[in-house]
């Protein structure tokens, strides 16, 4: 409510009028308007040439290897870094974007198994990491106060926003000691290595295909969003957009919050308009408050795509659900520490190391859910980090480090 | 406090029911005129939602918010505000998700403690305010903080699982196979009782105490009231119906940090949408579940005329701005003349008759105001804005 008041104070003069006729009066004034904020949105967010590039991205075979998919590689171009090749352990700075969503908790706790491991190997002292909150200020203080005081040998960026962390990222740069970005880009190819997976528009082919597959033309998707701005969900919502309105599959989207209440209600509202045939969500937080509502409402279960959050394989499993958990790679969390290691090693590493990122099927749910047997709800199916010394105990008991 | 016990001669039946319907046509049903004509406008746009069983679950997704909005009504019209109401919510859905966990037999237990963390919550925020003398607009901000703070501590602000069935079931289930409606889920129950206990309770003599204090804590004092107690009674109400409506949100919704986020304004402006106003002294209970359920239908009505989550926000501000403005308006006129600040009496500062009674007064600046006696109606109650 808080945002609401301050959105509406701030929008007031301008949408009164579109307000008023959004809501007073028949829905087929409403829906033009509906239909030009919609075409605004893609144009702002879709990036053919990116939407291209991962959608080959998809089918290519990594490199690297075989079942250690936090070290593989596609489209890898090697960068040498004999400069920094140094012995002994060094000291990792960590700028962290936040711990505020169970993927992130997930990837957190992996990269603390990692630490260690490659603490006992003598490649890294310390890893001294600094949490934004969500913040861009505070993450740029963060960086800040890594390059002033942090004595640092290498930089660890998770950052918060693309735009807003550019200028940071580049004063790390400066310092003329490693630089490894991870998940959420910068404008600057001045790190060593950006470390991610295929990325949102994979996400929004593989979702948007698996859904005009089993739907119909003319039915319905209900897609959740957590909430706007964030490149990476963006890009996931751009693309399917597109793809679902290519395949005249009519699709709707709503901003959560991940809020299962609002989620509940949304659902339920779309069930009272009319029958829903499908669920889309830029991401798994919510999926089940999602499938509960159509239990509630006694509708037939929706064709669904959510996350490889247990919550939703588990319930994915229960409900026998038509369904697909797209994968955001969790276990890119090892990838930058391993990078960290390289890179002192003198050993090449890709600019851009695109991470494999392919979905869990209905084939595989039945093994991800086995393997993850003993998880907590929030755990993440492909956390990659079997191999660790804490496997499962640390996951099973989920305690942020 | 005695001489708010006596109530006036009961009218008729046929007079009460010609005094009901002067206040629906009247300004003081405004809110019920806006509910009615946001319930028609959804069956407009969705005939299917006036079916029995969709309205019934249309209640059940009001219960939670009209019952915090019931508890925010007690602290306003008592004069002052709760915004920790949300912050309540959301600690105890994530308590009871991190406590119960699969076990259901620590339901039980687990309640017990979500409701007397609850009333722990309501005494500091009444005791702070009462004795502290802190306004409760800095006092429950600094509640909401802490609180948040602390659910972000305990989960790290992601979600964590639900907890047993069984307890969510007061929230998600009900009593099933019944005619025509189908299902009466158990937080339809819940509001019901819920609101006849906040009618039944305002009606009480402790319940007009309340109003008296909201409307003037000066005379409220020096009839005997013990204004502490009422007031931090009022905020152990607010934290109580907030703990209530958060086990109904574990049931409805299941665990997660955001549930319960902004629940504080959302009652708020439902209570003033029912045209309680804000300073206190003036209401009506049962106008502010219904300034709730106008909310609510108000973002159903969103939902169903497809406006596009880019604007939804916007859109549901700018209405609920003109929604309040117009209670406002309308109330204002009907307004008796009050003081223009009364500054809340503490215990310390109760009135003791005798000789050294005119001197105490003088001494204080705030008591000195002639506009404390409302003896002279003038009508002043513009300066006393922001309702």
């Amino acid at each position: 409510m808080r945002r609401r008041f301050t959105v509406a104070s701030a929008m007031v003069g301008a949408l009164a009028l579109i307000a008023l006729a959004g809501c007073t009066t028949d829905p087929n004034v409403s829906a033009p308007s509906e239909e030009a904020a919609e075409t605004e949105e893609a144009v702002e967010w879709f990036d053919q040439e990116l939407f291209d590039k991962q959608d080959a991205e998809r089918d290519v075979v990594p490199e690297g290897p075989e079942g250690q998919p936090w070290l593989q590689t596609i489209n890898a171009e090697l960068v040498d870094t004999a400069q920094y090749a140094s012995q002994g352990a060094k000291k990792a700075c960590f700028a962290n974007a936040s711990i505020s969503n169970p993927w992130r908790q997930t990837g957190w706790i992996t990269m603390n198994e990692q630490l260690k491991v490659l603490q006992e190997a003598g490649a890294i002292s310390e890893m001294e990491t600094r949490d934004a909150q969500d913040s861009d200020d505070t993450q740029i203080a963060d960086i800040d106060y890594f390059i002033n005081e942090g004595n640092c040998d290498v930089f660890i960026i998770s950052p918060n926003s693309t735009a807003a962390m550019t200028p940071a990222v580049e004063r790390a740069c400066d310092t003329g000691k490693p630089v490894i970005v991870f998940d959420r880009g910068v404008e600057t190819d001045c790190p060593v290595t950006f470390i991610h997976p295929i990325g949102g528009f994979a996400w929004g082919i593989d979702t948007a295909e698996f859904l005009i597959d089993e739907l119909e033309e003319g039915d319905k998707v209900v897609a959740l969003r957590i909430l706007p701005g964030v490149d990476v969900l963006e890009q996931r919502w751009a693309a399917a957009e597109k793809l679902f309105d290519e395949a005249g599959i009519e699709a709707v989207d709503y901003f959560t919050g991940a809020d299962p209440a609002e989620i509940k209600k949304i659902i339920s509202d779309e069930l009272a308009k009319g029958d829903v045939q499908g669920v889309w969500m830029d991401a798994g937080d919510g999926a089940v408050a999602a499938i509960e509502a159509f239990e509630d409402a006694g509708a037939d279960y929706p064709v669904m795509t959510g996350e490889d959050e247990m919550s939703f394989l588990r319930k994915w499993k229960e409900t026998g659900l038509t369904g697909l958990a797209p994968v955001y790679s969790n276990f890119q969390w090892r990838t930058p520490l391993l990078a960290a290691q390289m890179i002192f090693a003198g050993q090449q590493v890709p600019k851009e190391w695109v991470l494999p990122q392919s979905p869990i099927t209905a084939e595989e749910v039945d093994q991800y859910l086995a393997l993850n047997e003993g998880m907590p709800d929030g755990h993440y199916a492909k956390f990659g980090g079997e191999d660790l010394p804490g496997y499962p105990q640390v996951w099973e008991d989920r305690i942020i480090p | 406090m005695t001489a708010t016990t006596t109530t006036p001669t009961q009218p008729g039946f046929g007079e009460r029911l010609a005094a009901f319907g002067r206040i629906l046509i009247s300004p003081r049903g405004a809110v019920f005129l806006l509910l009615a004509i946001l319930l028609v406008a959804i069956t407009v746009l969705n005939p299917s939602f006036a079916e029995p069983d969709q309205l019934v679950r249309f209640i059940q997704r009001v219960a939670p918010i009209a019952i915090v909005a019931i508890g925010q009504y007690f602290v306003i019209v008592g004069g002052e505000f709760d915004l920790s109401m949300g912050s309540v919510v959301t600690a105890q859905v994530v308590i009871a998700g991190n406590l119960i966990g699969q076990d259901a037999s620590l339901a039980l237990p687990v309640t017990a403690l979500m409701l007397a963390f609850g009333a722990l919550v309501g005494l500091v925020n009444g005791l702070v305010v009462s004795f502290l003398r802190v306004p409760s607009f800095i006092v429950t901000l600094g509640m909401m903080l802490a609180l948040l703070g602390g659910v972000l501590y305990w989960t790290g602000g992601a979600a964590t699982g639900n907890p047993a069935d069984e307890f969510r079931e007061l929230g998600r289930g009900g009593i099933r196979d019944l005619p025509v409606i189908g299902i009466l889920p158990w937080a339809v129950v819940i509001l019901a009782v819920v609101l006849a206990l906040a009618i039944w309770f305002s009606k009480r003599p402790f319940g007009r105490t309340i109003i008296a204090l909201g409307d003037n804590p000066v005379t409220a004092a020096y009839s005997g009231t013990r204004t502490w107690w009422v007031k931090t009674s009022t905020f152990i109400l607010s934290s109580l119906s907030a703990t209530v409506a958060g086990i109904l949100l574990v049931g409805y919704a299941g665990v997660h940090p955001s549930v319960g986020r902004g629940y504080e304004f959302t009652a708020i402006t439902a209570v003033v949408l029912g045209g309680v106003v804000l300073g206190g002294g003036r209401g009506w209970v049962v106008a502010a579940v219904a300034g709730a359920f106008a909310l609510e239908a108000l973002f159903t009505l969103l939902n169903f005329a497809g406006v596009p989550s880019t604007y939804r926000d916007a859109v549901q501000g700018v209405i609920i701005i003109l929604a309040v403005a117009y209670a406002a308006t309308t109330f204002r006129a009907r307004r008796k003349g009050r003081a223009l600040e009364a500054s809340p009496a503490g215990p310390e500062q109760a009135p003791e008759p005798g000789p050294d009674e005119a001197k105490e007064t003088v001494a204080d600046p705030a008591s000195a105001r002639p506009a404390h006696i409302p003896s002279t109606q003038r009508d002043d109650n513009d300066t006393k804005g922001g309702s």
